[in-house]
């Protein structure tokens, strides 16, 4: 029970009205950072390091995480009433999400992803608080073959949902890939599909196809369709709140399963963002209402939305207890642990109780704080979708265009940002999905390094992937779930089979 | 810095800058002063050693105010760097762009052919040389650098793996040079995205050896995972604190007195655009100065045992020009220069 | 915009063409990557793996395999591709707040991000939906104001600026 003794402790430091008050600040900023998809929780991290080099560390974290809440919470918003993902890991709640405002209940959407926001983020601070040394150790078995292994994974987890041809989906798979391999190689550090062009040298970043393929392609297609967007005209209802939570019990297992899968995600560390789309793409093939996905299903605002937000919280321990961020905004964070004389490391645990556990207790009242101030809001959130069309179409237009600027500091994304939209709404328009893409964008480069950064390791001998339980298992998951499609059209054949050969 | 427009703070203004004339006539020139917000542009991704640098600096630089105008630090990493640098040659006549280098400034055109050289931007200042160390896991039986070149020496080629930070840069021309005093036998490089990540990779055991910078594996080292061999400098470190229970920087020994004749430090150092003037990079010389001047920075080098090598001037550029050949040689001889 | 009715019958492209359209860009990203790829290598390296261009040279192998087929599919006449994909006045409408678009990110180069969105939304808002001239340059300004606010002066984060901001010192 020393975790509770100290995890008390803890509370003393980050309840003070100072604390809460910088908690307020950082959720506003994190929030509004969360929307602008210019402004990720990264760069908005980043930018305000230096303002907190004269706070006392543990004031100046609870600041820092507090942003990385608000930004968490904010990137759900956009995705649902635009259908523009703010930033990464709200990739996936567009997919039920939008449908859901198309719909009229952006209210429901909302209090949805933020009440999965706060679930999963709960979860994994609890993990954080008793399972620390433990979940450490754990994620130092991680070598390149199990980082594929878990890659593998996230697209096997995913591939085969598309009600879509086949091909269709193949081509927009690969197409993403494509996309991810321009630029640097970094295991051979060679120049790949840039053909001396210096703009090409980033490659295509994954927020700028993001916001070309979902935000200008959504804007185009509300265009042609007339000058609304679809069921804009929501009834606020003040009751949003209760209407949702009342649904919610229903889907404990989803909010189990996008727990487990985001807190192991972040862990390992894979990111928010592959932590999405498998939470999305396991509720998809277990739910029992999973053929309602992608229709404006509340169950598929869930379970992403848990996944992300387990994933992104349970990122902060490699970074506490190993010094490897699991994803950039933690990244982030480190720089500044390592500027506030902090180090660190499997040591930071022991050497700096104070602040390791004030940092634990402000997550369970940065999430609170940051819940009921964004529950509040709601209402306020669904409003904007009254604002008129040709107010909001440009604006957005605006928006996306600072977004795609800031990814790489280059009009040359801008450009892209547009180009994107036209192929967003072709395949929109010709039934091509999409998601696809994105995943194949999102996690091509990091598969295809590792997967080599494997074979380098074994000499070439792709036995590597099944040399220990843990890789093998995770490979062997993997695999059962791309072909779980097969396997189950299979039973089905052999089962009506036997219906017909006892019939006979 | 003085911000009151009473006229007893301008005649205290009027003093300081004629006490500072006095001091340094070579000054004398007309003083520049950045008219607009300057921007660091970091060529490497966000959490990187030259990004943990750079916003150091802009904190320190912040909390301090030594700047009237702001500092604003934009990270451009694409193409192992290509991308910040080509931006700072393409905007050679704006000295409001400064850029902080680590040895991609070299590596980077050698191994990729990317158009650009040191000589498309002004040097301003050698902040400091990083250093490598030679690191492997406390498990294994290497106690000294001898121990674990001779166990290279006696397994098989490439059995032995050496994790790195990118491929063709610091980390794997280090690696190359090793190779070379280990009889025949190479190592099998594996590279990865960020120095952490290299170091969890040893601690877990995915490869045998590493090169990471101090403030990299430090960390691991004082929680006795990772051992330190030796280190890539001529001479030990000068930091005699203690680092874990026992030992200190200065503790490491050298790889040369080792018996691994190598050396290889890494440049921390400021550049601005090709077309600045004197006085333009007289005002960052002296921005840079006051930095370095502020106890967090003197705390921050030593955390993460840097040589702390100032230059300036004619002084930088030569050590820039030996640096080059060095790197090119380098390069060359471990088959790393772009085809193209 | 005037809904005309006999406007909206009118069909400009067919699923059909789409379909070919888009499978045939499909196979020219193929054609272009793996002339890409053969020059880095395809070939699986003893003791070192694949080399550069061999992930990328079979995944737009599979794209271009799977692009066939979708061509193929597309090709024969049948009343599912006859069905209409965009109206003229559809395409018109989308254009409306596409071809602004591309002047407004052209402008960006030139008179900077902020003044160029301005303009951008104050003449939509005028021409597109009819506001009164003085709402639109109220919204259209606010707009631009309080993004430059957030990003240059609170963030710090440097966009597109023009002659006007230079001219008021940022």
């Amino acid at each position: 029970m020393d975790e509770l003794n100290a995890l008390f402790g803890g509370f003393a430091v980050a309840l003070s009205a100072y604390h809460i008050l910088l908690m307020v600040i950082g959720i506003t900023l994190g929030v509004v950072i969360g929307v602008l998809p210019g402004l990720g929780g990264a760069n908005g991290v980043a930018i305000l390091l230096p303002l907190t080099f004269t706070m006392p560390p543990t004031s100046a974290i609870i600041l820092l995480t507090s942003i990385y809440w608000g930004a968490l919470f904010g990137g759900a918003i956009t995705s649902i009433l635009f259908n523009i993902p703010g930033e990464p890991w709200s990739v996936a709640t567009t997919f039920d999400g939008h449908p859901m405002a198309q719909n009229g209940k952006a209210d429901e959407a909302l209090v949805g992803a933020f009440t999965a926001s706060f679930v999963g983020a709960i979860f994994a601070v609890c993990l954080i608080t008793f399972l620390a040394p433990v979940v450490a150790k754990f994620a130092l078995k991680f070598g390149p073959a199990e980082f594929f292994a878990v890659q593998f994974l996230t697209f096997a987890s995913f591939i085969g949902m598309g009600r879509g041809s086949p091909f269709k989906t193949i081509a927009s798979m690969c197409l993403g890939f494509a996309l991810a391999s321009v630029g640097l190689d970094g295991v051979t550090g060679t120049l790949r599909m840039t053909f001396g062009q210096d703009e090409l040298l980033n490659g295509f970043k994954f927020l700028v196809a993001v916001i070309g393929l979902f935000g200008i392609g959504e804007i185009l297609c509300s265009m042609e369709d007339g000058l609304k967007f679809n069921g804009a005209a929501a009834k606020l209802r003040m009751d949003a709140v209760i209407r949702t939570w009342k649904q919610l019990p229903a889907m404990s297992m989803t909010f189990l399963r996008s727990c487990i899968v985001g807190c192991w995600m972040g862990i390992t560390p894979g990111g928010a963002t592959p932590a999405s789309f498998m939470g999305y793409g396991i509720a998809k093939r277990l739910s029992k209402r999973g053929d309602n996905f992608g229709k404006g299903e509340l169950e598929g605002v869930v379970a992403p939305e848990t996944a992300a937000h387990a994933a992104g919280t349970s990122a902060l321990l490699p970074m506490l207890t190993l010094g490897i961020p699991g994803s950039p905004t933690a990244a982030v964070l480190l720089g500044g642990l390592l500027i506030w004389g902090l180090q660190p490391g499997p040591l930071l645990f022991v050497e700096q109780k104070d602040f390791v556990w004030g940092l634990i207790a402000s997550m369970y009242l940065g999430n609170v704080v940051g819940l009921v101030m964004v529950l509040t809001c709601v209402p306020f959130f669904a409003a904007i979708l009254r604002v008129p069309f040709s107010i909001i179409a440009p604006a957005i237009v605006f928006v996306c265009a600072i977004g795609a600027f800031t990814v790489n500091n280059a009009m040359f994304d801008v450009w892209m940002m547009l180009v994107f939209g036209v192929l967003g709404y072709l395949f929109n328009k010709l039934r091509y999905p999409l998601p696809p893409l994105v995943l194949a964008l999102v996690l091509g480069d990091q598969a295809e390094s590792s997967f080599r950064q494997a074979m380098l390791v074994s000499q070439g001998n792709v036995g590597v992937f099944w040399s220990n339980w843990l890789c093998g298992g995770i490979m062997t998951l993997g695999l059962l779930m791309a072909f779980w499609p097969a396997l189950q059209a299979l039973r089905t054949k052999l089962s009506s089979n036997d219906a017909v050969a006892r019939a006979a | 810095m003085i911000r009151t427009g009473a006229s007893k703070a301008r005649t205290i203004a009027i003093a300081l800058a004629a006490s500072a004339c006095l001091t340094a006539p070579a000054l004398a020139q007309q003083k520049w002063e950045p008219s607009k917000p300057v921007t660091l542009v970091i060529p490497a991704g966000t959490g990187g050693g030259a990004d943990q640098m750079a916003r150091f600096i802009q904190g320190v630089v912040q909390k301090h105010s030594l700047m009237k105008q702001p500092l604003i630090v934009i990270n451009k990493a694409g193409g192992a760097g290509a991308e910040g640098f080509l931006e700072m040659k393409a905007s050679a006549n704006d000295p409001h762009k400064i850029t902080i280098t680590l040895s991609n400034v070299f590596t980077t055109p050698l191994g990729t052919g990317s158009p650009f050289n040191w000589k498309d931007m002004k040097p301003v200042a050698m902040l400091a040389l990083d250093q490598f160390i030679l690191w492997t896991n406390s498990e294994k039986p290497y106690k000294t650098t001898k121990d674990y070149v001779e166990a290279v020496k006696a397994g098989e080629d490439r059995q032995f793996k050496m994790g790195g930070t990118g491929s063709k840069q610091e980390d794997q021309i280090v690696t190359a040079a090793v190779e070379q005093q280990t009889g025949g036998k190479k190592f099998t490089y594996v590279p990865y995205a960020g120095g952490g990540q290299v170091a969890v990779q040893l601690v877990g055991n995915h490869v045998d050896s590493t090169v990471n910078n101090p403030i990299e594996a430090v960390g691991q080292w004082r929680a006795g995972q990772l051992r330190p061999l030796c280190i890539f400098d001529a001479q030990r470190s000068t930091y005699t604190a203690k680092v874990t229970e026992k030992e200190a920087w200065s503790d490491i020994p050298t790889c040369k007195e080792s018996g691994l004749p190598v050396e290889y430090q890494m440049l921390r150092g400021i550049f601005t655009t090709k077309n600045a003037k004197p006085e333009q990079v007289a005002f960052y010389v002296d921005l840079l100065k006051k930095v370095m001047a502020t106890p967090d920075w003197k705390e921050f080098m030593e955390k993460g045992a840097f040589n702390q090598t100032f230059m300036t001037g004619p002084d930088f550029e030569k050590w820039l020009t030996t640096a080059e050949a060095l790197h090119s040689d380098l390069m060359k001889k471990a088959g790393f220069l772009a085809t193209q | 915009m005037s809904s005309n009715e006999e406007a909206e019958e009118r069909p400009l492209v067919s699923h059909r063409t789409l379909d070919i359209a888009v499978a045939i860009f499909f196979l020219i990203v193929a054609a272009i990557v793996m002339t890409d790829s053969l020059r880095l290598g395809i070939s699986w390296k003893p003791n070192e793996g694949p080399q550069p261009g061999l992930f990328p040279f079979y995944i737009v192998m599979a794209m271009g395999i799977a692009s066939l087929i979708n061509l193929a599919h597309a090709l024969p006449d049948t009343a599912e591709g006859e069905k209409v994909a965009t109206t003229v006045p559809g395409l018109k409408r989308m254009a409306a707040i596409f071809v602004p678009a591309v002047v407004f990110v052209l402008a960006t180069n030139y008179i900077g991000i902020y003044v160029s969105a301005a303009i951008y939304i104050g003449a939509f808002m005028v021409f597109f939906g009819k506001f009164a001239v003085w709402k639109a340059l109220a919204v259209s300004l606010g707009i631009a104001i309080v993004n430059f606010m957030m990003f240059e002066v609170w963030f710090l984060v440097p966009l597109p600026k023009g002659p006007l901001e230079t001219a008021l010192g940022y």
